[in-house]
């Protein structure tokens, strides 16, 4: 019973009928209810649906369901095959978890949101675009085939945009949202490239067909590599990575709920999701795999360093987000694809955390943003600070924490792919953890930098906030259970994620197509095998090097920043060249506005020149040609055929003027005519005889 | 007896009277009595040759003729009345009602 598969995206689809059609006459709450309502709906059929799933046997967990026939296939009579498309939902271990975490976190989000919007304007269109995301994004990764995928893809990518653009009369908001929508659009040029390329090489768009031919060593390697590039690129757009991460941070001007779901939680992990799904492809073209790690790690090392140096609370969060699905993208890069699906789902939950926290602190200071007009807060918002002090204690990566199992594992696969990977992304979580540190000592911890009057009017969340934000952090807390690594005890657990996603990422499964039992030279195997191999003792070591070094980083910004405030400021100063650099951001978006709009804006003016003087200048030539033979033909009609027709004319009256004279009407003169007449013919006839 | 020459230069001299009265005499009656009078010299040329020929046929196109001249000036009379009825002349110079 696979076939309710479609009505997972149907809920938020319908509730966003609703919302869209007639919320702006419902009530406030009557909107929250029917939008909550959904995606809770949403939520329980997909632990239905992985129930399911999970009480298969272990190789064969696949749950297709051909929801509509898309574009029927046509005979092409012997020619090359035609596009056939159907709605195609499949269920598949990772697919699983994405639902999950997508409706789960998704839900608690709609919950926050109901207390965070409450006094906005516009409150059903935020619920309505909030519901159409879900669809999209329950869609983009349900989806069996490139199509729907994409439906989905560019789904989330239009509800990122009109989230982003919420409110709509700020132009920094709108602005932001066109970047946003823009920078995609660049992605998704080169997304739709891979996809078509691969549908030229295997005459079909669904995930399953294309990854079993790869997987079965079909498909010449250099245009696997370039596909498998070319998706990448569209996975940058999507996930923010150099040097397309531009957007992200400035989608912050979204209302901070959307940050935490779409900017934080889903939509910008689909290109993760993306190059996990499509595993095979990448494990048959390395180079693109190559290419992923290191993009990765560098976008991961690179937003951390511009993490420092930002005073606005959701702008550190933003790029502690392009630096966290860098990490994932090292992840994937290195072959270990179940690492960056677990460092996704643990980045989803303490992420959310973080930034429903600081949509807690950014409602309780009535709309401040900037750390530096914070500080002191703990003793005011107790229930935001111990959720963020979860949070804090998870992306840091504390011992047990989730963020500690999921970044742990991901350091421990990339230092068997490459110790100076290890370096970088080491490098990455101390600076991870002292950013973090800050964020939080400029706002919760030290002196109160508030003004009075602001001061005065700081409040905890209601109810409907805080229930979302204390779930969340039980989450961020404990899912790091969800996959213990071997080397702790994992053997031991009941459930890893590890070893659910292991026969999606593993191209056997693939290859054998459904035929049971299928194992062999099967390359992810073989790859943990070896590592497993390494030793535990390197392993140890390095958790225990990089849990020091994180908490060790920890505490050295807890003294900065809540004990010695004065001597930040000094080493602020002391470094004022580098944290310049750090807090312009590396000046990117400049240096894009001069490289790469100017040169397009010189484009446009040069195109424009041509228009107004080359194309311009041979429509008016062609008009003055048009005019001026039109002038010849006027004379000529004037003057050489009406002439004629005139000639003749003149001709007839001049010769009947004449005649006319005959006819004087007196029958005398008639009479005197036929005897002249008569006499005539009597003569000639005289003469003749 | 008088030779048929006689009766032939007669008849041509009635003829040219009565071509006279119609291409020149302005009164309608004039002009109708003048076109009698050319009748009578055709009626004459058959008598003539009617004699000198020894054949009656002659004599009987000449009746003939005398009966279609009545009924012809019986149809010029009465155009003539409504002429007048219509344009209170019988001027011919001052009918011009032929002219197109």
């Amino acid at each position: 019973m696979s076939d309710f598969l479609w009505l997972i995206p149907l809920c938020p689809a319908l509730g966003f009928l609703v919302n869209g059609l007639i919320g702006r006459k419902l009530s406030k709450r009557a909107v929250s209810a029917v939008a909550c309502g959904v995606v809770l709906l949403s939520f329980l059929l997909s632990v239905a649906a992985v129930a399911q799933l999970a009480a298969m046997p272990a190789g064969e967990r696949v749950m297709e369901n051909r929801a509509l026939t898309w574009i029927p296939r046509v005979d092409s009579g012997g020619g090359p095959p035609g596009l056939a498309l159907d709605w195609l939902y499949v269920l598949d271990p990772l697919s699983a978890v994405m639902i999950l975490v997508v409706t789960g976190v998704g839900f608690l989000i709609h919950v926050y949101s109901i207390g965070y919007m409450w006094e906005e304007q516009g409150y059903w269109r935020y619920f309505t675009y909030l519901n159409l995301f879900m669809a999209m994004m329950l869609t983009l990764v349900l989806g069996g085939s490139f199509a729907v995928m994409f439906v989905g893809w560019e789904g989330v990518g239009l509800c990122s945009y009109l989230l982003i653009g919420y409110y709509h009369t700020r132009t920094d908001c709108a602005d932001a949202g066109r970047k946003a929508f823009i920078t995609n659009r660049i992605g998704d040029l080169a997304f739709v490239a891979g996809t078509l390329t691969l549908f030229a090489l295997f005459g079909t768009l669904e995930f399953r067909p294309i990854l079993a031919a790869v997987a079965s060593g079909e498909g010449p390697y250099w245009v696997l590599a370039a596909v498998g590039l070319a998706l990448f690129v569209g996975a940058c757009g999507k996930s923010a990575q150099i040097p397309l991460y531009v957007w992200l941070p400035d989608a912050m001007a979204g209302p901070t709920p959307v940050s935490a779901l779409i900017h934080a939680a889903t939509m910008v992990t689909a290109g993760v999701y993306m190059v996990c799904r499509l595993a095979p492809l990448y494990l048959a073209a390395p180079v693109a795999l190559t290419v992923v790690a290191i993009v990765g790690a560098a976008t991961a090392l690179f937003a951390a360093t511009i993490g420092i140096a930002q005073n606005d609370i959701k702008k550190v969060l933003a790029y502690s987000t392009v630096s966290q699905l860098g990490y994932m993208f090292v992840a994937a890069g290195v072959g270990a694809f179940g690492a960056a699906v677990f460092h996704l789902t643990t980045h989803a939950f303490f992420k959310a955390l973080l930034f429903l926290g600081s949509g807690a602190v950014i409602h309780a200071l009535h709309h401040e943003q900037d750390m530096m007009k914070m500080g002191g807060l703990k003793a005011k918002l107790p229930v935001t600070h111990a959720v963020f002090l979860c949070g804090w204690a998870a992306i840091a990566g504390v011992p047990l924490t989730s963020g500690f199992f999921s970044k742990d594992e991901i350091l421990w696969k990339s230092f068997l792919w490459s110790p100076l990977l290890w370096a970088s992304a080491a490098a990455t979580a101390v600076i991870t953890a002292f950013y973090m540190t800050r964020l939080m000592g400029l706002t919760f911890w030290g002196r109160s930098r508030m003004d009075h009057h602001a001061e005065a009017h700081v409040h905890e969340v209601p109810g409907v906030m805080k229930w979302p934000l204390i779930i969340l952090a039980a989450l961020a807390l404990l899912g790091g259970f969800l996959s213990v690594p071997p080397a702790l005890g994992g053997d031991l657990m009941p459930f890893t994620l590890e070893g659910w996603l292991h026969p999606v990422f593993t191209p056997a499964t693939y290859a054998a197509s459904g035929h049971h039992g299928a194992h062999g030279g099967d390359a992810g195997h073989a790859g943990e095998e070896h590592g497993g191999h390494h030793g535990a003792a390197a392993e140890y070591g390095l958790m225990l090097l990089a849990s020091t070094l994180a908490v060790l980083t920890m505490w050295l910004g807890w003294r900065l920043y809540d004990r010695h405030p004065e001597k930040a400021a000094a080493w602020k100063e002391r470094f004022a060249g580098i944290h310049g650099v750090l807090k312009n951001k590396y000046w990117v978006d400049e240096l894009y506005d001069a490289v790469v709009i100017r040169s397009f804006y010189s484009l446009c003016r040069a195109a424009h020149v041509l228009d107004v003087r080359v194309v311009d200048g041979v429509v008016h030539l062609v008009r003055n040609v048009t005019v001026g033979t039109s002038y010849l033909s006027v004379f000529w009609d004037t003057w050489v055929v009406d002439g004629l027709v005139n000639l003749t004319g003149r001709t007839v009256r001049a010769g009947s003027g004449v005649l006319r004279r005959l006819q004087t009407g007196l029958a005398q003169s008639y009479a005197s005519a036929m005897v002249l007449g008569l006499f005539l013919l009597i003569c000639v006839y005289m003469y003749m005889s | 007896m008088v030779p048929t020459s006689h009766l032939l230069v007669f008849s041509l001299a009635l003829f040219i009277v009565g071509l006279a009265g119609v291409l020149t005499r302005r009164n309608a009656i004039i002009v109708l009595m003048g076109i009698e009078l050319m009748m009578n010299s055709a009626n004459i040329n058959f008598i003539a040759f009617s004699r000198q020929l020894g054949d009656l046929a002659g004599q009987v196109f000449s009746v003939f003729t005398i009966v279609v001249a009545a009924g012809e000036v019986a149809v010029g009379l009465a155009i003539i009345i409504a002429l007048y009825r219509n344009k209170d002349t019988i001027n011919i110079d001052e009918i011009n009602i032929m002219k197109g």
